[in-house]
C-alpha cells in the first residue's frame, strides 16, 4: 500500500509498504478514506519529539472502511464506516473504566519507554513515536486498529467524512480543553493559538457556556477564523512580549484577567524578543525540549484562582515556568491527552443535530500522494493553510 | 472480560533493551542535566561552551534512548544489565540473587491467581519460557529458551498453594540454576484490582555454565519481571498484549 513515511526533519515521503494485518484478537483493518495532517505531526515533522524512527508510518487522525475483524471484534462488521479515535486504549483497565482513556495501562507495546521519561505510560497512539507505541499511523490506505471493539465509533448514514473527520482528535481536543476550564456563567476565556485546536476551543467554550472567548494568534487568515467563531481576535505580535500580552488581556477584562486559559499551542510556540530567542536556542541545543512561551503567558494572565488548560502538547522538559505565579494565584492546571473515547458519542450527537459543522477548518484538500507538500504548506502557514484533509 | 486468546503475540521489548547500556536512574538525570550542561556551555561562548552545548543535547538524547554512544563506544555499561552480570560474575557459587516486582491488575485474586495455577499458562506472558509441563499435583517441568537455540530445562515443585492468595515453588535436585518464587495475590484497597507481586532467587553456579545461565536469568531480572508481569497485566485485563510486531514500515 502507499503510506507517508517519515525519513528525518522535513522530510517525509509516500513510499510503498507492505499492507498492514490482524496481529492480535481484537484487531480490525481499515481502508482509509479520509486522513488529516494534525499540529501534533509537525511536532514530527520538525522532529521534537524522541524516539522517532526513520520509516515510521504517521498520521492518527483517519477515518474508513472495516475490512477485517480480528475473532474477538463482535461490534463491527466488514463495510462498517467508522471513525477512529488517535488513542489505543483498552477499555478494561482502571483508567479506561475510570473514563480517562488517554492514560490506559494497556495501549503502549513501549511502556517501559515512557516509563523512563514520564514515570508511568500514556495510551498507545497511532503515527506517533516508539515512546507512545510506535504504532503504524493511518496518513495511508490502510491502517490496523487495536482495540477495534471499544475504539472505532460508527458513522451514520448522512454524514459525510468532512463533518466527522475531526472526531478523531482535534474537535474532541479542543472540547475537553474547553471542558477543562470549568466554565461559570459570564467567564472569559483566552486561547493561545488558532490552529485547529484552539479553533475547536473556541466554539466548544461557547457551546459550554462561556460569555467572552479571546483568541491569540499571528496569522490573519486563523484570527478571521476566530472572529467567525464569535471570538475577539488578538494578534500578539502587535501586543508585545509577554508582559504586553499580560497587560492587554487585563485590560479587556475589566482588570481581572480571563477565568480560564488555554494553551492550544504546544512545544513550539513562537516567541517575541529576548524570550522567544531563548527559547528556542535552548531548545535547539536540546537544554529544554520545550519552548512554554504561551504556557508562561497562559499562567502570568490568568486571573486568581483560574484554570490554566493545556491541550497544546508538551514531552519533555521546560525552562522558566512561572511556579510562583501557579502557587500564589492558587491556579488549577488541567492538560492531558484527550480522553477521545468519552467525547466521541457526545460530539457526534452536536454533529448530528446540526450543532456544529466541524468542516469548518478544512482549507485544503489533497491526494495522499501529495501529503508532503501538504506538511510543508502546513508548517510554514503557506497559502493560508489551516487543515490539510488527505485522500488515498 | 475478554476471553483469553490462545495464542498471544509477544512484545517486541527485547531487541531494544540490548541497545540500552544508561541504567534507568541515570538516564532520568541525563534527560534534567542535559538541559544545564547545555546552558552552561552557551553561556561561555564559543570553543569549549558549543562542546558543552553538544554534550548537554547527547545527555537529553541518551536520557530518553537509554543509549549512550560514548559508553557504547568506551565499553561501559551501567544499565541494569550490566550491573547484573557483573554481580553474577562476582559471585561465589551457590549465592542466590533476588528479585520482586509487583503491579495492580483489575481482576479478583481469584481470577489471577486460577490463571497462574495453570501453570502451563505462564510461558503466555513469561518471554523466556518455551513451555511447562504439569507432572503431577506438585511436580512441573519447565523449558526455557537459551541463548543460541539451545533449550534449558529443570524440574520444579510447588511448595506451598494458598488458593486466590499465593503460590510458592523452587527448583528440584539437579536443575542448571537452582530457583525458587512466590507470587502472591493481595485484593488492592477500594476495589482497584489485585496486587500481584512476584520474587524470585535464583543461584547460578559457577563456571562457563553459570555465565550462560546467567545470560538467560540474569539479564535484567528486574526488567524481565516487569516485562512479564505487563504482559500478565494486560493478557487478564484486556484479553492481549499489545503489539507492533509485524505491522508495516517503510524500513528496508
Ligand atoms: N492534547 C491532545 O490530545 C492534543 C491533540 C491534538 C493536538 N494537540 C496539540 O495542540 C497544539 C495545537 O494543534 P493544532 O493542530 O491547532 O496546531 P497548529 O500548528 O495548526 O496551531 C498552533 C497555532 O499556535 C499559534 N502560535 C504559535 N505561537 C504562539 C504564541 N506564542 N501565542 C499564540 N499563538 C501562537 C500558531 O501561529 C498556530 O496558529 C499542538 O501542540 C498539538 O500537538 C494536542
Ligand atoms: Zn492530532
Ligand atoms: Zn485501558
Amino acid at each position: 500500500m502507499r503510506a507517508l513515511v517519515w525519513h528525518g526533519t522535513h522530510d517525509v515521503r509516500v513510499d510503498n509498504v507492505p499492507d498492514p494485518e490482524i496481529l492480535n484478537p481484537r484487531d480490525a483493518i481499515l481502508r482509509i478514506t479520509s486522513t488529516a495532517i494534525c499540529g501534533s505531526d509537525l511536532h514530527l515533522y520538525d522532529n521534537y519529539i524522541p524516539t522517532l524512527q526513520k520509516g515510521d508510518i504517521l498520521g492518527h487522525e483517519f477515518m474508513g472502511e472495516v475490512v477485517e475483524t480480528g475473532p474477538e471484534v463482535k461490534n463491527l462488521r466488514v463495510g462498517d464506516r467508522v471513525a477512529v479515535p488517535f488513542t489505543i486504549s483498552c477499555g478494561s483497565c482502571f483508567f479506561c473504566t475510570s473514563d480517562l482513556w488517554s492514560l490506559c495501562d494497556n495501549g503502549n507495546p513501549n511502556a517501559e519507554m515512557a516509563e523512563a521519561m514520564w514515570g508511568f505510560s500514556s495510551a498507545g497512539m497511532f503515527g506517533y513515536s516508539h515512546l507512545t507505541g510506535g504504532y503504524a499511523g493511518g496518513q495511508a490506505e490502510y491502517v490496523r486498529v487495536p482495540y477495534a471493539d471499544v475504539g472505532p465509533i460508527k458513522i451514520p448514514e448522512g454524514l459525510s467524512d468532512d463533518q466527522v473527520l475531526f472526531l478523531t482528535d482535534v474537535f474532541p481536543t479542543g472540547f475537553m480543553a474547553a471542558e477543562n476550564c470549568s466554565i461559570q456563567p459570564g467567564d472569559t476565556i483566552a486561547v493561545w493559538g488558532c490552529g485547529p485546536v484552539g479553533q475547536f476551543a473556541i466554539r466548544s467554550a461557547f457551546m459550554l457556556g462561556a460569555h467572552r472567548v479571546i483568541a491569540l494568534d499571528r496569522f490573519p487568515e486563523r484570527l478571521r477564523m476566530a472572529r467567525e467563531g464569535g471570538a475577539e481576535a488578538l494578534d500578539y505580535t502587535e501586543v508585545g512580549n509577554t508582559l504586553d500580552v499580560v497587560e492587554r488581556l487585563r485590560d479587556m477584562t475589566g482588570g481581572r484577567g480571563p477565568d480560564a486559559c488555554i494553551d492550544a499551542v504546544g512545544m513550539e510556540a513562537h516567541g517575541v524578543g529576548l524570550e522567544g530567542w531563548y527559547d528556542k536556542v535552548k531548545q535547539v541545543t536540546q537544554m529544554q525540549t520545550e519552548r512554554p512561551i504561551a504556557l508562561r503567558q497562559a499562567i502570568q494572565a490568568c486571573r486568581k484562582g483560574g484554570v490554566v488548560s493545556i491541550p497544546g502538547v508538551y514531552g519533555g522538559v521546560a525552562d522558566k515556568i512561572p511556579l510562583g505565579a501557579m502557587m500564589n494565584k492558587g491556579l488549577t492546571l488541567r492538560m492531558g491527552q484527550t480522553h477521545m473515547q468519552r467525547y466521541l458519542q457526545p460530539l457526534l450527537g452536536h454533529v448530528e443535530e446540526g450543532r456544529i459543522d466541524p468542516s469548518f477548518v478544512i482549507t485544503h484538500r489533497m491526494r495522499l500522494d501529495d501529503a508532503p507538500e501538504g506538511y510543508r504548506i502546513f508548517r510554514d502557514k503557506q497559502d493560508e493553510c489551516i487543515k490539510v484533509v488527505l485522500k488515498p | 472480560m475478554q476471553s483469553i486468546p490462545s495464542e498471544v503475540h509477544p512484545v517486541g521489548a527485547r531487541d531494544r533493551k540490548q541497545d540500552m547500556n544508561v541504567g534507568d536512574a541515570e538516564r532520568f538525570v541525563s534527560v534534567l542535566a542535559g538541559a544545564a550542561v547545555a546552558l552552561a556551555g552557551l553561556r561561555r561562548g564559543k570553543g569549549a561552551g558549543l562542546a558543552a552545548a553538544a554534550a548537554g543535547a547527547a545527555l537529553v538524547h541518551r536520557g530518553v534512548t537509554g543509549h549512550c554512544n560514548v559508553y557504547g563506544a568506551a565499553g561501559i555499561d551501567t544499565s541494569d544489565k550490566g550491573r547484573i552480570e557483573q554481580a553474577v560474575a562476582m559471585l561465589p557459587a551457590n549465592r542466590a540473587l533476588h528479585v520482586e516486582r509487583v503491579f495492580t491488575v483489575r481482576r479478583s485474586p481469584e481470577d489471577l491467581y486460577g490463571f497462574w495455577r495453570k501453570l502451563e499458562n505462564l510461558p503466555r506472558f513469561m518471554q523466556h519460557l518455551e513451555r511447562v509441563e504439569v507432572l503431577d499435583e506438585r511436580r512441573s517441568r519447565w523449558v526455557a529458551r537459551g541463548p543460541a537455540g539451545t533449550d534449558i530445562e529443570w524440574d520444579a515443585e510447588i511448595l506451598e498453594d494458598a488458593p486466590n492468595q499465593r503460590i510458592t515453588w523452587r527448583s528440584l535436585e539437579g536443575a542448571d540454576v537452582a530457583n525458587d518464587g512466590t507470587v502472591r495475590f493481595e485484593p488492592a484497597a477500594g476495589g482497584r484490582g489485585t496486587e500481584v507481586r512476584v520474587s524470585l532467587s535464583y543461584s547460578p553456579p559457577a563456571g562457563k555454565l553459570g555465565a550462560t545461565v546467567a545470560r538467560l536469568f540474569g539479564e535484567n531480572p528486574e526488567q524481565q519481571i516487569r516485562d512479564d508481569l505487563r504482559r500478565f497485566k494486560s493478557l487478564m485485563e484486556a484479553g492481549e498484549i499489545p503489539t507492533t510486531e509485524g505491522q508495516p514500515s517503510g524500513r528496508k
